[in-house]
């Protein structure tokens, strides 16, 4: 990307290495993400992509290697602070507060992020954050249930919750996995689009990058500004979409001609 | 919260102000007795009900306020400052028992919390230094208000109903605060919680103190009102059925714990006096449990969000049959 001179990188992944027993996960995986990029993981199954996003996001501890957050070593945060830190995610499955309303999953999504615990319980109950609800479930064209119990709606429905609880609290990195997973394809450029105009313009006035890890390949080359291939926990590629489809090696391990 | 719920509070309180006029003495003991209990459950409904931590030893808590009064007002304290000492011990305790929860989780969760009540219920039972053992302690005095004595029952009643009263508000002003939100999240889905900076640690621990305290409360009360208390009491079996109560009333609904401590507490006492009904009560209650685990696990009050979910399906499936309809119309003519 052309806008990164000079800009040191959100996330930077240093030489992550983590293994389950004889099988090296992810062996020596570096790469960085700049401001505002949207950044594809794709590969095969067992390739180690979900072990690398879960070391990231703290769900795992990494063997070796090191983790930084806009300069901050984060290799041993936890999920909590990590999230604290600028850090948002969403799952592989679906995971939304099933009894709660739609606009009180978002409200929840980023009431933590400011105040003390105990002034919270002072706090109107939507702590000031419904405008900002309101917004992100007009972005998302879910306003028709946004009052309805997040657990009662389509699964397509719940996808477009789920993400849009990620971005509720202006993170500077949101890290996607698979978010067109069990979406029926209709939605899929829907999403592509939302997930574009968070990135272009998003409701917070802020440069957020993502990570997305998907089997979706024209979702990923459309979306993303560079993909990182991965091969048996090591890296085979990273480069813009041109570039990885016109790669020979890439082509031949996973692509297919 | 709704506006029906709100009503419904304000209904229930005016009933129970104007219900023991029409009451003999016994009446109002039982009363008393059920708001007693409405207390204690309400705080295991935000321990099991709203924050999904399932705790079997609530009973200990119960325990440990009638304990705290008893034996601070036999040393010559006001019940004034044992109450609140009560809520303040149950509280710590409730803390202490909270970190097994940060481990463990469901049914193990609810082995833990048993233990921990037998534990408790031993120290009560053989401790006779402090607790009377066996014997457990007796001619509890009831307490006065500013020179006004509370030692009849109506006068204890009304004091007891505006203890219910206070807890009931903040416990609404709580759950309608930031912090009723992140112990359903914390419920629903303490995983996905923690990723959105929810401190699932912290509100799990804050859902047993505070239950806790609700139960510290009503143990205090209830140490006054029977004025005589021993270990029986509150034992695992207690807890369970405080438990059920919450289960049976619906547990994250607010009101639940009025409608399961009277299907819990009242209705066997009003049975007694029916010839074979409390014989069969408990098998009868038993076998409820069991039908509305299936039919309604949600509880009693989990039934007019069935029938309005119902509703609005129908509605829904009608408007989609009437768009189809107008969609074969349009493509006939």
């Amino acid at each position: 990307m052309s806008t990164n001179h000079g800009r040191s990188p959100v996330l930077k992944v240093s030489n992550l290495k983590k293994a389950y027993g004889a099988i090296q996960a992810v062996g020596g995986v570096s790469f960085e993400v700049m401001p505002g990029e949207i950044f594809g993981v794709i590969g095969p199954n067992g390739s180690g992509k979900t072990t690398l996003f879960n070391s990231i996001l703290g769900q795992i501890k990494p063997d070796d290697g090191t983790i930084a957050l806009n300069g901050k070593d984060v290799t041993h945060a936890g999920p909590l602070e990590l999230n604290r830190l600028g850090v948002g995610r969403t799952f592989q499955t679906l995971q939304v507060f099933g009894k709660m309303t739609v606009r009180d999953n978002l409200i929840v999504a980023a009431q933590e992020h400011s105040g003390s615990m105990f002034s919270r319980i002072f706090a109107p109950g939507d702590s000031g954050l419904g405008d900002k609800a309101d917004a992100l479930i007009k972005q998302f064209r879910i306003e028709h249930v946004a009052d309805l119990k997040a657990g009662t709606l389509s699964y397509g429905q719940q996808k477009l919750v789920d993400i849009a609880m990620a971005f509720m609290s202006a993170p500077d990195l949101v890290l996607l996995d698979e978010p067109c997973a069990g979406v029926n394809p209709s939605l899929v450029g829907g999403i592509s689009n939302l997930l574009k105009e968070l990135n272009r313009n998003p409701v917070m006035a802020k440069k957020t990058s993502f990570v997305v890890i998907e089997h979706n390949m024209d979702f990923v080359m459309d979306l993303c500004h560079r993909i990182m291939v991965m091969v048996e926990g090591q890296v085979m590629a990273i480069g813009t979409p041109a570039e990885i489809r016109g790669n020979k090696q890439v082509l031949d391990a996973y692509l297919g001609s | 919260m709704k506006k029906t719920t709100l009503l419904v509070i304000a209904a229930c309180v005016l009933l129970m102000l104007v219900l023991p006029q029409f009451l003999k003495n016994y009446g109002i003991y039982l009363l008393t007795y059920w708001l007693i209990f409405i207390i204690a459950t309400m705080g295991l409904n935000l321990t099991v009900g709203y924050a999904g931590q399932k705790s079997l030893g609530h009973a200990a808590f119960l325990g440990i306020g009638a304990y705290t009064v008893a034996i601070l007002m036999k040393a010559g304290f006001s019940f004034w400052i044992g109450l609140p000492a009560a809520a303040a011990i149950c509280f710590c305790v409730g803390i202490i028992l909270g970190f097994p929860a940060l481990r463990v989780q469901t049914i193990y969760l609810a082995f833990a919390t048993l233990g921990f009540n037998t534990a408790i219920w031993l120290v009560m039972r053989n401790e006779e230094w402090l607790t009377g053992g066996t014997f457990g302690i007796n001619n509890i005095a009831r307490p006065s208000l500013l020179g006004f004595s509370l030692e009849k029952n109506l006068p204890y009643y009304y004091l007891t109903l505006g203890v219910a009263v206070v807890m009931a508000m903040l416990l609404l002003g709580l759950l309608r605060s930031p912090w009723g939100k992140a112990f359903t999240a914390l419920r629903d889905n303490p995983i996905r919680a923690e990723s959105l900076g929810v401190g699932t640690r912290s509100y799990t621990l804050l859902s047993f103190a505070i239950g806790a305290a609700y139960a510290g409360i009503a143990g205090g009360l209830l140490a006054c009102q029977v004025q005589f208390i021993e270990p029986s009491q509150f034992t695992v079996g207690v807890s369970i059925m405080m438990y059920l109560m919450v289960v049976v009333g619906g547990p994250g609904y607010f009101l639940g714990p009025v409608l399961g401590a009277l299907v819990g507490v009242i209705a066997p006492e009003w049975l007694r006096d029916v010839p074979k009904a409390a014989e069969w009560y408990l098998p009868i209650f038993g076998a409820a449990v069991v039908l509305m685990m299936i039919w309604l696990p949600d509880g009693l009050l989990s039934l007019p969000d069935r029938i309005k979910a119902k509703r609005q399906a129908r509605e829904a499936s009608a408007a989609r049959a009437a768009v189809g309809q107008t969609a074969n119309l349009g493509a006939k003519s």
